[in-house]
């Protein structure tokens, strides 16, 4: 039985490889996911920095312990901006593509495209 | 009026985030007009002098506003404004020390020219120029003045919205293809900012510098490696920022693509990596800060020596000239970073004070290759033989001036700077290096420069045409006060030093910076356990 912080933490792992990997393709769609796993990585592992607690009151209400409020606000304020500026990048990715008439980071196809392009 | 001074003498940390947020938002409700002539409409006359009024008084008053808090800052006295009254390490906290309020100070001394030369036409070849230019000193000043990790990050994100949006002002497929690049790479520095700290609050417990200045210090046994991860990761966000090695090589591109006043303006975004840098890596882990002191020392210098060397080269083997300035804003982050990296008060002062400088003279730099690029016809920026320029005269005496300046010539300041960096340097172990790279690299500035000089005014080849008119008073006088800047610099380089020494050696004392923001109590938090 793998206990709870293995699973998180191999979680937020395999997450953040994805992100990684698409972070790194020639397209600005694939990079904006990559982009967005990141983000969803982080907000985990940020969440996860107050440890993890079972059993444990989400807000200062009646006995027993309480799980670490802070690395929530902090998740929360990481959460909305995460959202404005993936909203920014993908608008940018469009008109870029409208601009340089291709999708490729690089604003221009790669001299052999073919090979490149899977 | 005295009851308003009094209000501003309290709030002055916080009203110097709030001027410049309101002002944008006061130019948002005044409309885009911008927006409309680029539609084609009537162009809108009466709301362009409106905009351009209210931006420039607002960064004006900004400008007293940050000259005051230098005097202020300069008594001594570290003034802590807590937001809401909460007390320090569970509330935010905006802290304003001599480095905060030099800081800021340099910010408008950037951005009251760079709007100036701005409203000669820039500003109106897209959309909300004047709306966003506020949103960005917004983050400017909030990232210098807070003293919470977290917040720093919240003020990274408003400056880099609005210096995407800056970037991509003007358009055209350059700008969009270079803005994909920066706006990825920053997002993705962002991510690995929250990493760097969330894995700090994770060993201590809190992320207020002051409250992280003592509890780094405490730490002991498993905690002390996940501390140093933090800060080596926080040094790779701050580096990014910063233009080191080898996060570098997006700047030259970037800042090149960018228009003149923007590129101008974004001289201090390096800046503000170097001000963080300094922030968490002196007094979070400064030199007693326990088993983490000095986290990245072995990292820095050597990053920093080679940017320098590796920024100078960009700058000979530069084809443009805003490329090749771009290349000068990295060799010089890399100068300011090594002294930074010797970690002694008075390497950090030299370093301070050669901030000043650097900062102002490539933001003018950049604004005079676009008036010298404008009068080239065709051939723009671009290093080759091409017509002669109108005002021969007037614009190679500024370049030369300008060089003359980069390079570090006496009396200039920027041999000031260099001086002090190197007799700072006297006797510490690293000091065979940054002489010679910090020599090395003065004397390719000088060919850099000069080559693009001899190319610009007298590799010239007739025309039949003739080339284009001069250049506008305005735009002038924008690059002047730039250059006038410097040479206040160096008159006054006596008491300008006293300061950055002050400023350097309060950075160092890492105790009154805790008792100023927490109080005596020291009621700081532990790392939450659950237990009441």
């Amino acid at each position: 039985m793998p206990s709870m912080e293995a699973l998180l933490a191999s979680g937020v792992g395999v997450v953040t490889a994805a992100g990684v990997y698409l972070l790194l393709r020639g397209r600005t769609f694939p990079v904006v996911l990559g982009l967005t796993l990141v983000g969803y990585a982080v907000n985990v592992f940020i969440f996860v920095m107050g440890r993890l607690w079972s059993n444990a009151n989400p807000l200062l209400v009646g006995d027993g312990p309480v799980a670490d409020p802070l690395p929530q606000a902090l998740v929360l304020t990481a959460i909305v901006i995460g959202f404005a500026t993936t909203g920014f990048v993908i608008e940018l990715a469009l008109r870029s593509r409208q601009e340089n008439g291709s999708d490729h980071v690089d604003g221009a196809e790669p001299a052999s495209s073919a090979e490149v392009r899977r | 009026m005295n009851g308003l001074l009094d209000v501003w003498w309290q709030h002055a940390p916080v009203l110097s985030v709030v001027l410049p947020s309101l002002t944008a938002v006061v130019l948002l409700l005044l409309g885009d007009p911008g927006g409309l002539s680029a539609q084609g409409g009537a162009h809108d006359g009466g709301r362009v002098a409106w905009q351009r009024r209210v931006a420039l008084a607002s960064v004006g008053l900004g400008l007293l506003a940050a000259a005051a808090m230098v005097w202020r800052a300069s008594q001594g006295e570290l003034m802590v404004y807590r937001l809401g009254e909460w007390p320090a390490p569970f509330g935010i906290v905006l802290v304003l020390d001599r480095l905060s309020a030099l800081m800021v100070l340099l910010t408008y001394l950037v951005a009251v020219p760079v709007l100036w030369y701005a409203t000669g036409g820039w500003d109106m070849r897209g959309r909300y120029f004047h709306a966003v230019f506020q949103f960005q000193l917004m983050g400017l000043c909030g990232a210098f003045l807070t003293g919470d990790l977290f917040n720093l990050f919240v003020f990274f994100e408003v400056l880099l919205i609005a210096s995407y949006v800056l970037l991509l002002h003007g358009q055209g497929r350059e700008r969009f293809r270079m803005g994909v690049h920066y706006v990825v790479l920053n997002l993705s520095a962002s991510a690995l900012f929250l990493i760097g700290v969330s894995m700090l609050y994770a060993v201590t417990g809190t992320l207020n510098m002051a409250d992280l200045a003592g509890r780094v210090a405490a730490l002991s046994g498993d905690s002390v490696p996940l501390a140093k991860a933090a800060a080596a990761i926080l040094l790779v966000v701050f580096g990014l920022k910063a233009a080191l090695v080898p996060l570098f090589f997006w700047l030259p591109g970037t800042y090149a693509a960018a228009s003149a006043p923007v590129a101008a303006l974004f001289a201090i975004m390096t800046k503000v990596g170097v001000y963080s840098i300094i922030r968490t890596h002196w007094v979070i882990f400064g030199a007693d800060a326990g088993e983490a002191a000095l986290a990245v020392a072995d990292w820095l210098l050597p990053a920093a020596l080679v940017t320098s060397v590796l920024g100078v080269l960009g700058a000979l083997a530069a084809q443009h000239m805003s490329r090749l300035v771009a290349y000068l804003t990295v060799s010089s982050v890399g100068t300011i970073m090594a002294s930074v990296g010797l970690f002694t008060p008075d390497t950090l002062s030299a370093a301070l004070y050669y901030t000043l400088h650097s900062t102002i003279v490539i933001a003018g730099l950049f604004l005079l290759v676009e008036l010298m690029a404008a009068q080239r016809g065709d051939a723009g920026d671009h290093l080759q033989p091409a017509s002669a320029v109108r005002e021969p005269v007037l614009l190679g005496l500024m370049m030369l001036f300008g060089a003359a300046s980069a390079a570090g010539l006496p009396p200039l300041p920027g041999f000031l700077g260099k001086l002090m960096l190197l007799q700072s340097s006297h006797g510490l172990a690293a000091q065979a290096w940054i002489w010679a790279v910090v020599l090395t690299v003065g004397f390719f500035t000088i060919i850099g420069l000069a080559r693009a000089g001899v190319v610009v005014f007298w590799h010239v080849q007739p025309v039949a045409d003739g080339p284009a008119a001069g250049s506008s008073l305005k735009l002038l006088s924008a690059a002047w006060v730039f250059m006038a800047l410097t040479v206040v610099l160096a008159v006054v380089a006596e008491p300008v030093k006293r300061y950055t020494d002050d400023a350097a050696r309060q950075l160092t004392d890492r105790a009154a910076y805790q008792k100023a923001v927490l109080g005596d109590r020291l009621q700081t938090t532990r790392p939450y356990t659950g237990e009441r």
